[in-house]
């Protein structure tokens, strides 16, 4: 298995030198991490986005990830201003965005601090430097570069300094615009990527402006391709296996919108937030050519009523949006409870709370999903850990929207939004478009909220049906829409809504156990996190450890076996990218930690003392932090730790591993 | 726009329709309050028009006059506070073979649903709003709203309201796009039918603010244009309301008005004196949002399947 080669083998491959075809040494590698930095506006995106394109088709594994600054144009040359692409390469597929980087190309030493600082670059890592700076009028620039690159130098890194500027210079007027293809052609050479494919992938990205331009940037490409092969005494391959099967490579965003397309549903609405957006504007663009509507709401709570209304009307609606979005839409959500209307949910989940992290990663949002708007409002959260889930949870989500009358909510995250992994290309089926909207009559007597004793579900009447008419309320109400505030209702209509819950929970298969069955450890996590989990795991298991893990996509029902696999294992742990208190703060202890969302979810549901190991960083978790942490949560299982443990015993043993992956 | 997948599905056999067809269940506002008459010139407005009660959906939010749907016995959608307006859009959006009316008080359009109304102004979508503008909030026993004179004493302004009140009409008039504003008093069922009347047949969105009395919390309020109808300007136009000779004998302060010029509706939405009582502003030119918005297709499975199949395309890398 292709897989378990890339996992299985050390992080840098012991290099294995090819005989030198061109008079330099090919070195082969299962993966690498590489980077492209610069200002913003300066290309370094679409550069990023062509190579993981490119290196896609020559059948590589690759997971892409933007490096986005928080401002939409921060000053030049600033710290925080870095803006760019990160792709993970693999001989085999790539399912996160994996450790520290091997390789960056920065247009700028400023832009390259910040990565430095944030310990995104692996120590010792090759870094191809735009030097123009050395020579740049103004002193002070000239000294900062200088400075940086010194210190750099002395820091282990393997800095090459690339005239960037000067080569473009002699082809355009403007490299700002321009260089990134340089770049590109650079990254070629060094990854013995095909440049005829590169020379597509331009045609295809410029293809809409006029043959000038593209002209221009295939010319910096090649540029690029020649001066690496000039100047640069070493290139790498990464054996690439090129897929059976069709593959589309593209963002959870875009995947979510493509799914909104191949689900039958034909209104969106929305209001614009991080990292949501660019679901509604792919919409915007394609959405019309089926029928299908854009509505871009004066705000969230207009954008979740006016979804709310079309869902009633019998088009079933998705309303696209984030945190603060997610948390105006409740009262109305609670409303589409009331009323039994099918509603599809998308939270792309951001850093919270308030305005919080508007582009960075967070899986902050569960427990709000779970429990959101006020009273008891059953609703289905599902969560995609994939970017191709990120296509089929819209499918799902319509459907079960429309089957069992019920808001379903689908949490993705600002990781999923941004990232690219390429995966089978979907094949259309019919079965995955809504009916058409009933408009037969309803038969004489027939009620509104005709609750299954059974299931809780009802047939639901849509406007255009004759004798159907009733008014839908938010109001407690009877099996007739009437308004009715007695007890015994009260309680009926409540069971029924719940019980629709339990009743799709019965059609649920048991998710699956990644790994054995059995073991010391279970690990277990929901949405982005999943590639990062199960590599560790697998790392692990290559070592003999008896570690498995567990990732859930519906969450809210939990899916029937869950318990039953908990019970083969000795320690549960939950690994989230959100906020639980650190057991060894000095005032926290068992009785007032605050749990990870879903560790607090699943104790509640099964009464196992599962622990969680969380970070909020604002980034995906890397495999190899969630490695440190299994191990030392292995060691404190076996009693007979690996290496001897330093930490004084704290209150809990799963507060010493927690402790020990911070350290990380 | 051409066939929307549910316009086929339109009966086209003419039904005649009796008042009992569009009555449910007894209404439980106070006696003698306003939202009585409103209700009894929208039922007769429906059977004159021979509306099919199945393809017909009242929208409202919350508030005495938010139960409005209840007692029509067609679709309603009675809702959360401040929301009926963006409810009422996306049945519009989905299903424009339905005809679609909004009830709203004035703390349910004014206050907590003021931006929505706004940019329904906006959208002017082909909807037909009822502002029940009774000055105060009702359901919830007496607190000031937006609409309340200055002055007004209520449970949260006991010394007397402390701002101006805010004229739904002249906000209305001054939103882009606005296509339709007319203004009527409860306690006249003749001029509050036509009104209602010409407020359906307008295609856009129609804005009717009607002055309505709530006896529970306000008994006296109204009582300067109640026993002064001089008080009351009809506005009459060719292109506007026709009072009758019988109306005419007790309304005597009748003005011409065209409904077309913008300007001079204005002007009359800004009297603090009298309450102009007809159609301030009408323009059927302006565009229908879900005209401008809803493309001329029918979702079906091949043309999606087509569709998805060249989006894909762009990011497909093949064997
Ligand atoms: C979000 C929310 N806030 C407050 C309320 C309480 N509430 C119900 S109706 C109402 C005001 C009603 O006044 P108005 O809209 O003028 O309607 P009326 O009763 O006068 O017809 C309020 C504040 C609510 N239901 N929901
Ligand atoms: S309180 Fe006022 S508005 Fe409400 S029903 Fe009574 S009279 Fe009508
Ligand atoms: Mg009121």
């Amino acid at each position: 298995m292709r897989e378990s080669t890339l996992r299985d083998s050390p992080r840098e491959p012991a290099p294995t030198t090819l005989a030198p075809t061109d008079g330099r040494n090919v070195v082969t590698l299962t993966e690498h991490i590489l980077e492209i930095i610069s200002d913003s506006g300066e290309g370094a995106q679409k550069c990023g986005q062509s190579f993981g394109s490119i290196a896609a088709q020559m059948g590589n594994g690759i997971w892409t990830t933007e490096i986005i600054p928080a401002e939409i144009r921060p000053p030049a040359r600033s710290v925080a201003g870095a803006s760019g692409n990160r792709i993970r390469i693999g001989a085999g597929p790539v399912t996160n965005g994996g450790d520290e980087t091997d390789l960056v190309v920065a247009f700028n030493e400023q832009v390259l601090l910040g990565r430095v600082r944030a310990k995104e670059l692996k120590p010792g890592c090759t870094i191809l430097l735009e030097n123009m700076w050395r020579t740049d009028g103004d002193p002070t620039v000239v000294a900062s570069y200088v400075e940086t690159h010194d210190r750099l130098v002395a820091a282990g890194f393997r800095v090459i300094e690339i005239p960037m500027e000067q080569e473009c210079r002699k082809l355009v007027s403007d490299p700002r615009r321009g260089k990134n293809m340089f770049a590109l052609g650079m990254l070629c050479r060094l990854y013995s990527l095909d440049l005829k494919l590169a020379v597509d992938q331009v045609v295809l990205a410029f293809g809409k402006k006029d043959r000038k331009v593209v002209d221009a940037n295939i010319s910096l490409l090649e540029a690029g391709h020649r001066w690496a092969a000039a100047h640069l005494d070493f290139c790498y391959r990464i054996p690439a296996v090129r897929a059976t099967e069709p593959q589309i490579v593209v963002n959870g965003n875009t995947a979510i919108a493509l799914g909104v397309l191949a689900s039958g549903m034909e209104i969106c609405a929305m209001y614009p937030i991080t990292p949501a957006t660019s679901v509604s504007h792919y919409l915007s663009d394609v959405f019309e050519k089926v029928g299908g509507v854009v509505h871009q709401a004066e705000d969230e709570i207009a954008a979740c009523a006016f979804a709310i209304g079309a869902s009633y009307a019998g088009k079933c609606t998705v309303t696209v949006t984030s945190g603060p979005g997610y948390s105006l839409k409740q009262e109305a959500l609670g409303l589409a409870v009331m009323g039994e209307i099918p509603l599809v949910v998308v939270n792309v989940q951001r850093g919270g709370p308030s305005t919080g992290q508007p582009t960075k990663v967070e899986q902050g949002d569960l427990l709000t999903t779970l429990f959101g708007s006020h009273g008891d409002a059953p609703k289905v959260v599902i969560a995609p850990a994939t970017i191709e889930d990120c296509f089929y949870s819209m499918i799902t989500a319509r459907r079960i929207a429309e089957t069992f009358n019920m808001v379903v909510v689908v949490l993705s995250d600002a990781s999923l939004a941004t990232s690219q992994q390429p995966f089978p290309r979907p094949k259309f089926s019919e079965a995955w478009m809504a009916p058409p909207v009933d408009q037969s009559p309803v038969p004489k007597g027939a009620q509104p909220y005709d609750w299954d004793e059974n299931t809780g579900l009802a047939r639901r009447f849509i406007p255009g049906q004759p004798g159907g008419m009733h008014t839908l309320t938010g109001l407690a109400h009877d099996r007739d829409s009437h308004v009715a505030y007695d007890a015994n209702t009260n309680e009926q209509a409540l069971r029924a809504r719940s019980l629709k819950l339990a009743a799709l929970q019965r059609t649920l298969a048991a998710p699956t156990v990644f790994g054995d069955a059995a073991g010391d450890l279970l690990v277990i996590g929901w949405g982005s996190t999943k590639g990062a989990i199960e590599e560790a795991v697998a790392s692990l298991r290559a070592q003999g450890r008896r570690v498995s893990s567990m990732h859930l996509r519906f969450l809210q029902p939990l899916p029937s076996g869950i318990k039953e696999i908990l019970r083969g294992f000795q320690q549960v742990l939950t690994v989230e990218n959100n906020w639980s208190d650190r057991p060894e703060d000095p005032i926290i202890d068992e009785t007032n930690r605050r749990y990870a969302a879903l560790a607090m979810l699943l104790r509640a549901r099964y009464l196992v003392d599962i622990d969680c190991f969380t970070e909020d960083r604002g980034q995906p978790i890397k495999p190899s932090t969630i490695r440190r942490v299994l191990e030392a949560k292995l060691n404190s299982i076996d009693r007979r730790p690996a290496t001897p443990d330093p930490v004084p015993a704290s209150p809990t043993r799963t507060g010493r591993a927690t402790q020990e992956g911070r350290k990380s | 726009m051409t066939t929307n997948a549910t316009e086929c599905l339109l009966q086209l056999c003419d039904e005649q329709f009796q008042l009992e067809d569009y009555q449910s269940g007894v209404p439980r506002w106070c006696s003698g309050c306003g939202d009585n008459a409103i209700l009894a010139a929208v039922q007769r407005l429906c059977r004159d028009e021979a509306l099919r009660p199945e393809k017909t959906v009242f929208v409202s939010g919350i508030g005495c006059s938010s139960r409005f749907p209840h007692y029509m016995k067609t679709y309603g959608f009675h809702g959360i506070h401040g929301r009926a307006l963006p409810v009422a859009e996306g049945v519009k959006m989905a299903r424009p073979d339905l005809t679609v009316f909004v009830n709203t008080g004035d703390g349910d359009c004014c206050s907590i649903g003021a931006a929505h109304w706004i940019h329904a102004i906006r959208y002017n979508m082909n909807l037909t709003v009822f502002l029940h503008d009774n000055q105060i909030y009702g359901l919830t026993k007496k607190q000031a709203s937006p609409t309340s004179p200055i002055g007004t004493k209520s449970n949260t302004t006991p010394r007397g309201s402390y701002l101006e009140a805010l004229n739904p009409v002249s906000v209305t008039l001054g939103v882009q796009n606005v296509s339709f504003v007319a203004q009527a008093v409860d306690w006249i069922p003749e001029v509050l039918f036509d009104i209602v009347k010409a407020a359906y047949h307008h295609r856009g969105l129609s804005f009717v603010r009607i002055v309505q009395r709530c006896p529970e919390w306000l008994p006296k309020s109204f009582d300067p244009w109640l026993h002064d109808p001089n008080r009351v300007q009809i506005l009459a136009h060719a292109n506007g309301l026709h009072p009758s000779a019988a109306l005419s004998r007790t309304y005597k302060n009748q003005l011409e008005h065209d409904p077309s010029n913008i300007h001079r509706a204005r002007e009359l939405a800004g009297d603090s004196v009298n309450i102009p009582v007809g159609i301030l502003y009408r323009n059927p030119e302006v565009p229908c949002y879900e005209d401008l918005i809803r493309p001329d297709l029918l979702r079906t499975p091949e043309l999606t399947r087509s569709v998805l199949d060249s989006e894909m395309d762009k990011y497909t890398i093949w064997p």
